[in-house]
């Protein structure tokens, strides 16, 4: 161990202590957090400015960060990393936990995302909750998941980073669970909460292992001196990293309760799946470069969960009639592919996160536009009672096509640039897990095109008191925007300014991959999956009338994808029952033996009692008796002593 | 003249008072028969005094003396305080605080 804390620490980059516009760092996690102090402790008489509060706090959170971006841009690459020391959490003698903020390219871009796509949902907000009498506190969750998040992507520590990690998981609970007077909400809310935990274990185990190993939990402690420890123990620290991050990336198989988390307000699905809390275990493993460097088997499992997972969110939005589940299951399968390239290692790490961020952009366009959409159709969910609506929500749909085009992956849009570049660096990998990247590719265009056609076009199937009206100015201002992002995000983020990839090198490290194939002929054979998709979904849904009631008789396939792939049956066999029957056994050991044991004890001294009071009989005389006799007792007992 | 009568006489006053505070009822006897006790001890505790030649039985006779009359004063009070109440000079009676 003393061999180990001697290391010779090294920063993972030339660290610079924050100083000029970067001692501003703290404000971006400051701002929205005491917009949730105000409004969660300000209670009703902040309920009349509570949604201004909120959007304000965000926005000047954005404002930071883009000025912090804007100067970072002029700087070197390599003094891009600033680190800001705030104050010592745990001085304690061998544990030093210092909380401090560490803004590099990485967390800019997180930074960023968080805040510009979170200030456009917050905008997006106001018109959606207008007529929720706890707007108030929606906002105040709302600032709280956003400042929980900026502290995850800017803590220096990993111990800093796991109060982030926590907050988010309740700030999710909290919205999740947001119309609490539903049961299925409540649920809903528990489960993420729940499954958050099996996650969070991984986390915690991964902060403790790497105290023991390291003596640290500090970033440039641990990826600094990653170089030096054991592969064992990396690919253990390696593997608990990746739990923790399948907690809160729903990946498999702790996947199962993104699709439930549905049940909240449309604008914290469109947060939870774009900006926040789905990124984090991304975040996490590109984060973690220089552990699952050294281990190439935590790497492999990183690559296959992110395969099995992106396969497995596919085929579930095939099946789904709810808009918004259908979403959900893309928001899987998404972060899937993102999962995968940050398990292919440097080669894979920068199109993870170009991924990511693109996939912010149209994935929130999407949510919020499929929220639009709710909202003009009295909260309906259905697809299958849509239809027809693209001439009623003109503005809507202008922009949830660009999101769809995104989404699939069609050139010029935004996601067409991110996925490209992942199912290259999967071919370049490995041909059965690049054949799994395209094949999704194809799905996803398929049940994005069964979700456009079935929403958009074909003939009305409302319910018959529905009047279908477009969304007021404040909600499509954000739906354009994100539209507008969808189109140009992905382009402008490659070609500008040297673009991403050399943006996140001086972080994540490059690396060039070498296909046995020509790239063109995988753009071509990419674009034709796609087009098979679409034109499938076409022949299916676009020719063929939708009906207005789910067919009952389908194939094994469609009813298992309807079931999310039996994930919640899994669970409840694997993990619910065996659990309940442990339980019960542990209640009837309790009640049956300790609680006998204990009971039978305390009844034997009761009793016993019982019988030894009745000497108090309250006559003096008898005491005095009892005297006399002990004092006989007492002077033979010395007589003998002193005769024998 | 030897101890062994004062100490005959001693023995035979204690055991009238103990006798006399086991049988007797009434509170007033009983405190009579508890000085009676005291008083035996004292003699006791002079006789030996005087066979001993030291004074440390002498001075431990007066100390019961003193703590005596502070117990009669007490015992006095509060005999007359539940004669008052209970109209009865019975130990027995006053046995409520029992089980």
């Amino acid at each position: 161990m003393s061999a180990l804390t001697t290391l010779d620490v090294r920063a993972v980059e030339p660290v610079a202590t924050a100083g000029g516009v970067y001692a501003w760092t703290f404000l971006l996690i400051a701002f929205p957090a005491l917009g949730a102090l105000v409004l969660l402790l300000g209670g009703r008489r902040t309920d009349r400015i509570g949604h201004v509060v909120g959007t304000l706090a965000s926005l000047a959170s954005f404002v930071v960060a883009a000025l912090l971006f804007v100067d970072m841009l002029g700087r070197a690459a390599e003094d891009r990393a600033v680190n800001q020391p705030l104050f010592d959490w745990l001085p304690a003698a061998g544990l030093q936990v210092s909380v401090g903020l560490l803004l590099d390219p990485l967390s800019m871009a997180f930074v960023l995302l968080i805040t510009g796509v979170g200030t456009l949902i917050h905008v997006y907000s106001i018109g959606y909750m207008q007529h929720d009498p706890r707007r108030r506190r929606f906002f105040g969750y709302l600032n709280l998941f956003v400042a929980a998040m900026l502290l995850l992507v800017l803590a220096d520590d990993y111990l800093v980073l796991y109060v982030g990690w926590e907050g988010v998981g309740l700030a999710s609970y909290l919205l999740i669970g947001f119309w609490q007077h539903k049961n299925s909400a409540a649920v809903a809310a528990k489960k993420a909460f729940v499954v958050n935990r099996v996650g969070d274990m991984g986390m915690t185990l991964a902060v403790m292992a790497m105290f023991a190993v390291f003596g640290t939990t500090a970033f440039s402690g641990v990826l600094g001196g990653a170089d030096q420890v054991s592969e064992g123990w990396l690919t253990v620290i390696g593997l608990l990293l990746l739990l923790a991050a399948c907690g809160k990336s729903a990946q498999f198989p702790l996947q199962s309760w993104l699709l439930d988390a549905m049940e909240g307000p449309t604008p914290v699905s469109a947060l939870i799946h774009a900006a926040t809390m789905v990124t984090a275990g991304v975040y996490l493993i590109v984060r973690s470069g220089a552990i699952y460097a050294g281990a190439p088997l935590a790497q492999t499992a990183v690559v296959v969960v992110g395969t099995i997972t992106l396969v497995m969110g596919a085929i579930i939005g095939c099946a789904k009639d709810d808009i918004k589940r259908v979403l959900a299951g893309s928001t899987m399968s998404q972060i899937g592919y993102m999962v995968l390239a940050a398990g292919l290692g440097p080669a894979g790490y920068a199109f993870a996160i170009f991924h990511l961020l693109t996939h912010g952009f149209f994935k929130a366009n999407l949510f919020l536009g499929a929220g639009s959409v709710m909202h003009a159709m009295d909260d309906e969910v259905d697809m299958r009672r849509y239809g027809g609506l693209r001439r009623y929500l003109p503005l809507t749909f202008l922009t949830f096509a660009a999101g769809y085009l995104a989404i699939i992956g069609v050139p010029p849009f935004a996601g067409f640039w991110s996925k490209d570049r992942i199912i290259e660096a999967a071919f370049a990998d490995n041909l059965l897990v690049g054949t799994c990247a395209l094949l999704g590719a194809g799905i996803t265009a398929f049940y994005m095109t069964r979700l456009m056609l079935m929403t958009w076009f074909s003939e009305r199937r409302w319910k018959p008191d529905v009047h279908a009206h477009e969304s007021p100015l404040v909600m499509t201002l954000p739906l354009l925007a994100l539209g507008l992002l969808s189109l140009v995000g992905g382009a402008a983020m490659l070609w500008t300014a040297g673009g991403i990839v050399e943006w996140l090198e001086p972080v994540v490290g490059e690396e060039e991959h070498a296909l046995p194939f020509p790239v063109w002929v995988l753009t071509a054979a990419t674009l034709v999956v796609i087009v098979a998709g679409v034109a499938l979904a076409w022949m299916r849904y676009g020719r063929e009338q939708v009906a207005r009631t789910a067919p009952t008789r389908v194939s094994f396939a469609t009813t298992a994808a309807r079931r999310d792939l039996y994930g919640d049956a899994v669970n409840e066999v694997a993990l619910m029952r065996p659990g309940q029957r442990l339980t019960g056994s542990l209640v009837y050991a309790d009640s049956r033996g300790l609680d006998r044991a204990v009971n039978g004890v305390a009844a034997l001294m009761g009793g016993s009692s019982g019988l030894l009071r009745r000497v108090q009989t309250g006559f003096v005389r008898s005491y005095a008796l009892s005297m006399l006799g002990g004092t006989v007792l007492v002077v033979v007992a010395l007589l003998s002593v002193r005769l024998s | 003249m030897g101890t062994t009568p004062y100490l005959v006489l001693s023995a035979l006053l204690f055991t009238v008072g103990a006798v006399g505070v086991l049988l007797r009822r009434n509170a007033i006897v009983v405190f009579m028969c508890i000085e009676l006790m005291l008083n035996a001890a004292n003699l006791a505790f002079v006789t030996f005094a005087r066979l001993h030649g030291g004074l440390d039985g002498q001075v431990i006779a007066f100390f019961v003396m003193v703590v005596a009359a502070a117990e009669v004063v007490v015992g006095l009070a509060v005999i007359v305080a539940i004669f008052r109440t209970r109209r009865s000079a019975s130990v027995d009676d006053a046995s409520l605080l029992r089980y």
